[in-house]
């Protein structure tokens, strides 16, 4: 390069041009200095160099795969994410942090469902919806979740429909279907999970949980009615039986 | 410990992820370390979700991208970001001093290029603006925006950046 540009001025409008940031008179201006000025064209040509081997030689590298590709496919989901626990982690920890990333729930919500159950028995509390008219369930779910669960009525087979309701699960908003059982209540949750699951029976404070995946559905039924009724109940969900609302 | 669950709402992902490359590419060079430009990004990440919902703006990307700069910035826990780069002397410092020899510039990284290690050792407020305008392509005003200063300064910024870049390379030229 030769001596230093004269004048400061001329070398910020020669970087304003290269940079798109020049008027269409300031460009016209700077081409009529640069033509009698050897040391402003010299710049103008060492700028354009730079810039071009600066975009040429860096690499624009992609962000790290493993911090966004869960939040993209939590955002599908309308899902939730769990930050990873460690606020900050060194890079032999990064995958184990990673891998805590998203958790739509947590592994073992059994306490947490419970809990949901025995608070829906509470005077006044059971039902956020009820369904005098079991047409009236399904519609009150939409714009409350961001998801739609299948609302289906098994009255036939002598488990009614009463209502549904929202529990706060795992970190998240779950819908609640609500049905009697003789006397007792069952409430079934769902919330959109992938996979498929044959029925599992657990227990926890003496009641007892099925649970099972199916058309992209999660569904955990909770009741204090007598395990085998529960599995019944489970099954005329999972064999598509009852009436579909 | 720091855990707690997060709603990455379709908006946030349609507004904010489009630009966590570019947040990863500042933070690379801004601390010129993979990892930690990993840790930052996360961290920014956090703050991105629990501010989203006053972000009112146009520019997501320079809305992101000044929560990235401040994350890195504060991070080394320093009064002012000349602490990025505390191992490199003076503000204003030339390049060539930081050479190492040539068998050790060899040896450091052959995949890095002079240019790549040239504008490394940048220093930060200059580096800052030279990697959004070069690598992001983003406006001066954006950049000022990202770095909190006056689109003049900017300029200025970015011009020193570019003179000591072709210092170097007129230097390593002889």
């Amino acid at each position: 390069m030769s001596d230093a540009v004269s004048c400061d001025e001329w070398g910020l409008l020669i970087q304003a041009e290269l940079d798109g940031e020049l008027d269409i008179a300031g460009i016209a201006r700077l081409a009529r200095h640069v033509e009698i000025c050897p040391a402003c064209a010299a710049l103008q040509r060492d700028f354009r160099a730079l810039s071009s081997r600066i975009k040429a030689e860096l690499p624009r590298e992609a962000g790290p795969e493993h911090i966004i590709a869960p939040l993209r496919a939590a955002a599908r989901f309308g899902g939730r994410t769990i930050m990873p626990l460690f606020a900050s982690f060194s890079a032999g920890l990064a995958l184990a942090a990673s891998l805590a990333w998203v958790m739509l729930l947590p592994a073992d919500p059994n306490a947490e469902l419970v809990a949901g159950h025995i608070r829906a028995l509470q005077p006044g509390h059971l039902t956020d919806v009820l369904s005098a008219d079991s047409h009236t369930v399904k519609p009150w779910f939409d714009g409350r979740i961001d998801y739609a669960p299948e609302v289906r009525d098994f009255a036939a087979e002598g488990f009614p429909l009463v209502g549904g309701r929202l529990d706060y699960i795992g970190g998240r908003t779950v819908a609640a279907l609500v049905y009697h059982r003789d006397k007792h209540l069952i409430d079934l949750y769902a919330w959109p999970a992938a996979g498929h699951a044959a029925p599992s029976i657990s227990s926890d404070k003496g009641y007892t949980l099925v649970r099972w995946t199916e058309g992209g559905m999660a569904y955990v039924a909770v009741s204090d009615v007598n395990p085998i009724e529960l599995q019944a109940f489970a099954r005329l969900w999972a064999g598509g039986a009852g009436k579909t609302l | 410990m720091n855990a707690g669950g997060r709603a990455v709402s379709p908006e946030f992902a349609r507004t904010v992820l489009p630009h966590m490359d570019a947040a990863y590419r500042l933070a690379r060079w801004l601390l010129r370390d993979p990892d930690a430009a990993q840790d930052v990004v996360q961290d920014a990440l956090v703050r991105a979700m629990t501010y989203f919902g006053g972000f009112r703006g146009d520019n997501p990307r320079a809305w992101l991208l000044r929560i990235v700069r401040n994350t890195a910035w504060s991070r080394r826990g320093g009064p002012t970001l000349e602490s990025l780069d505390g191992d490199e002397g003076g503000r204003h410092a030339g390049l060539a001093a930081a050479e190492p020899n040539p068998e050790a510039v060899l040896a450091q990284s052959e995949a890095q290029s002079l240019l790549a290690r040239s504008i490394a050792r940048l220093p930060p407020d200059l580096r800052e603006c030279l990697v959004l305008r070069e690598l992001e392509e983003m406006s001066y005003r954006d950049i000022a925006e990202v770095a909190g200063v006056p689109v003049g300064t900017v300029m200025s910024r970015l011009f020193r950046a570019r003179k000591l870049l072709l210092d170097v390379a007129q230097e390593g030229a002889k």
